[in-house]
């Protein structure tokens, strides 16, 4: 069994008097495929800002690669190795897309020469199918370019960890197929990634092993075929 | 744009100013061109930190007075050269700015603002009250004796303004087109996304005051020698604070030409106002100027003149 490169202890984050996460423990291999899912405010995005340092856990902890992170500032995150999309784009809007992809490759990517950084940029679009639209400032993007866009940035900050937050929302079924061969690939090279999807179809068919998080609590882990029988997930879903 | 050509105008601005103290006589147009080539350098300095960065400084007057005060304590105390004032106002606002970003850069925008604005308050509520430097009253100041090439020592401070306001310009062309500019834009367009992303999003605001703080001390620290009195009420005038911000905004806060076009025509409108009608009209020109400029063309008159080129070419 490979060692582990993400580990969440016990971590509690609360936004004034609620508990947005409770307690919650994970751990993610190197090189794993991990499914993150739970209904609508389970603190699925909560607990991604926490270990993207985005937002501060009031309690628990976050050790990656063996160094404990959870005080350390998120852009240090990023450049030890941790790279997240937002699940609402935050896409740099006076930058052309090209230019969004050479922030992280310029301040986040370990082994890209300067002079490297437009190539790796435009490798990454055509990777993508946004090479036609590398000049275009995202505000003309349609809701599927700016999230792969998203997707893009993330890659580009040259991640061993990559933490895709409904990537997939609104893409057809067409371009989820499109997408999945993308970041099989890119596990296949190495990267460790954490996918946060409504789309079921697409997440039992990414992950190698899925937790449930509901109302800020883990309640499930294990490989998808567990995951679909497990009765506490149903009733999470569905409700009594 | 070319590596070399930023340099080429430089040299030519200077050149250009040295030349025009051999053949211009009218005394009046030195006094008028410091004032220019010191909203030049104000306004600039303003933009790194507002228009690059996107956090709005409201108290450049404080920036502003505390090089020139600093300067002043420095005549009496020392009777320090000019280059010395200069590096020393510099320097004092430098660090005011790195503690007030310390304190407040944490927080949201609003925040640094409303600070901003305080500080300007209470240093000169200070100053009004320090005897060493006159307090409300004011201190004169001795111009030096002029001495060659100029004729004049307020044509040496035209030059020197005109220098610094090269300078100025040179240090904000470089921010611009280097990591530090883009992490900057990236910080105005989406923090939480550029802190994300890997870029050190609190350092490089501590440097936009820095640097930004700086250069407004810079600026000031001529004004001794230049109004030979001074006092509370005009080195913290309004006019520092409202003139910084607008003329970035109206020439265009993207680029570091877009301050200097605003600078040029807002100060020289106002010259030219002050000598035909009256001083009291000038932040009342700003005032409509601006919102002239935010109702029609937000991005100013770079913006404007690129949309205007890009659609001829498209
Ligand atoms: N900044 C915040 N301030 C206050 N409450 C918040 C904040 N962010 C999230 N919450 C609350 O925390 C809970 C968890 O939200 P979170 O966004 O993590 O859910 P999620 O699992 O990502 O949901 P979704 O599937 O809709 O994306 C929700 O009840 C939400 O309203
Ligand atoms: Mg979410």
């Amino acid at each position: 069994m490979a060692a582990s490169l993400l580990e969440v202890r016990d971590v509690t984050k609360r936004f004034g008097g609620f508990r947005a996460l409770n307690g919650v423990s994970l751990d993610v291999r190197e090189g794993e495929r991990f499914g993150l899912i739970g209904p609508n405010g389970s603190g699925k995005t909560t607990l991604i800002n926490c270990i993207s340092g985005a937002l501060r856990n009031e309690s628990g902890r976050i050790s990656f690669r063996g160094c404990d992170v959870t005080r350390l500032p998120a852009h240090q995150r990023t450049r030890l190795g941790i790279a997240r999309s937002f699940q609402i784009p935050k896409p740099f809007t006076s930058m052309t897309v090209l230019e969004n992809l050479c922030i992280p490759l310029e301040y986040a990517a370990r082994d890209v020469a300067r002079a490297d950084v437009v190539d790796e940029a435009m490798a990454i679009l055509r990777r993508m199918s946004l090479e036609d639209k590398a000049s275009l400032l995202p505000g003309r993007l349609t809701q599927v370019d700016m999230r792969r866009l998203e997707l893009a940035r993330a890659m580009a900050a040259k991640p061993r960890l990559l933490i895709s937050d409904e990537a997939m929302a609104g893409l057809s079924s067409a371009e989820v197929d499109a997408l999945l061969p993308i970041l099989f690939a890119l596990n296949e090279q190495g990267i460790t990634i954490i996918m946060i999807e409504h789309i079921m179809r697409a997440v039992m068919r990414f992950s190698e092993r899925i937790a449930v998080l509901d109302a800020g609590e883990k309640i499930a882990e294990g490989p998808p075929d567990e995951i679909v029988k497990n009765k506490d997930v149903e009733r999470a879903y569905l409700g009594e | 744009m070319k590596k070399g050509l930023p340099l080429l105008i430089a040299v030519g601005v200077l050149l250009a100013a040295l030349v025009a103290t051999r053949l211009v006589g009218n005394r009046y147009l030195y006094f008028a061109g410091y004032v220019i080539f010191q909203y030049v350098v104000l306004a600039t300095a303003w933009n790194i930190l507002g228009g690059y960065t996107g956090y709005v400084n409201f108290g450049t007057a404080g920036f502003f007075a505390l090089g020139a005060y600093t300067a002043t304590v420095l005549i009496l105390a020392f009777k320090a050269p000019l280059p010395v004032q200069i590096v020393a106002g510099g320097l004092v606002s430098a660090v005011l700015g790195l503690g007030i970003g310390y304190l407040t850069l944490r927080l949201r925008g609003v925040f640094f603002s409303i600070a901003t604005l305080a500080l300007a308050l209470v240093l000169q509520t200070f100053v009004m009250n320090w005897e060493y430097v006159g307090g409300a009253k004011g201190v004169s100041i001795i111009r030096p004796a002029a001495f060659p090439p100029f004729a004049s020592y307020v044509e040496f401070l035209f030059f020197v303004m005109a220098a610094l306001a090269v300078v100025s310009a040179m240090a904000a062309w470089w921010i611009e087109n280097s990591w530090v500019g883009r992490g900057l834009a990236a910080i105005r367009d989406n923090e939480e996304a550029a802190e994300c992303m890997g870029v050190p999003t609190l350092r490089l605001k501590l440097l936009a005051t820095v640097v930004s703080g700086c250069f407004m001390g810079v600026a000031g620290a001529p004004f001794p020698y230049y109004v030979t009195l001074v006092e509370p009420v005009s080195a913290f005038s309004l006019d520092y604070a409202v003139n910084s911000l607008a003329m970035p905004m109206i020439g265009g806060t993207t680029t570091w030409i877009g301050p200097i076009v605003g600078a040029i025509l807002l100060s020289t409108a106002q010259q030219v106002a002050t000598v035909t009608i009256s001083s009291e009209l000038n932040l009342l020109i700003v005032g409509i100027v601006l919102v002239a400029f935010v109702l029609l063309a937000p991005q100013g008159i770079v913006g404007l003149v690129q949309r205007l080129a890009g659609r001829r070419r498209a």
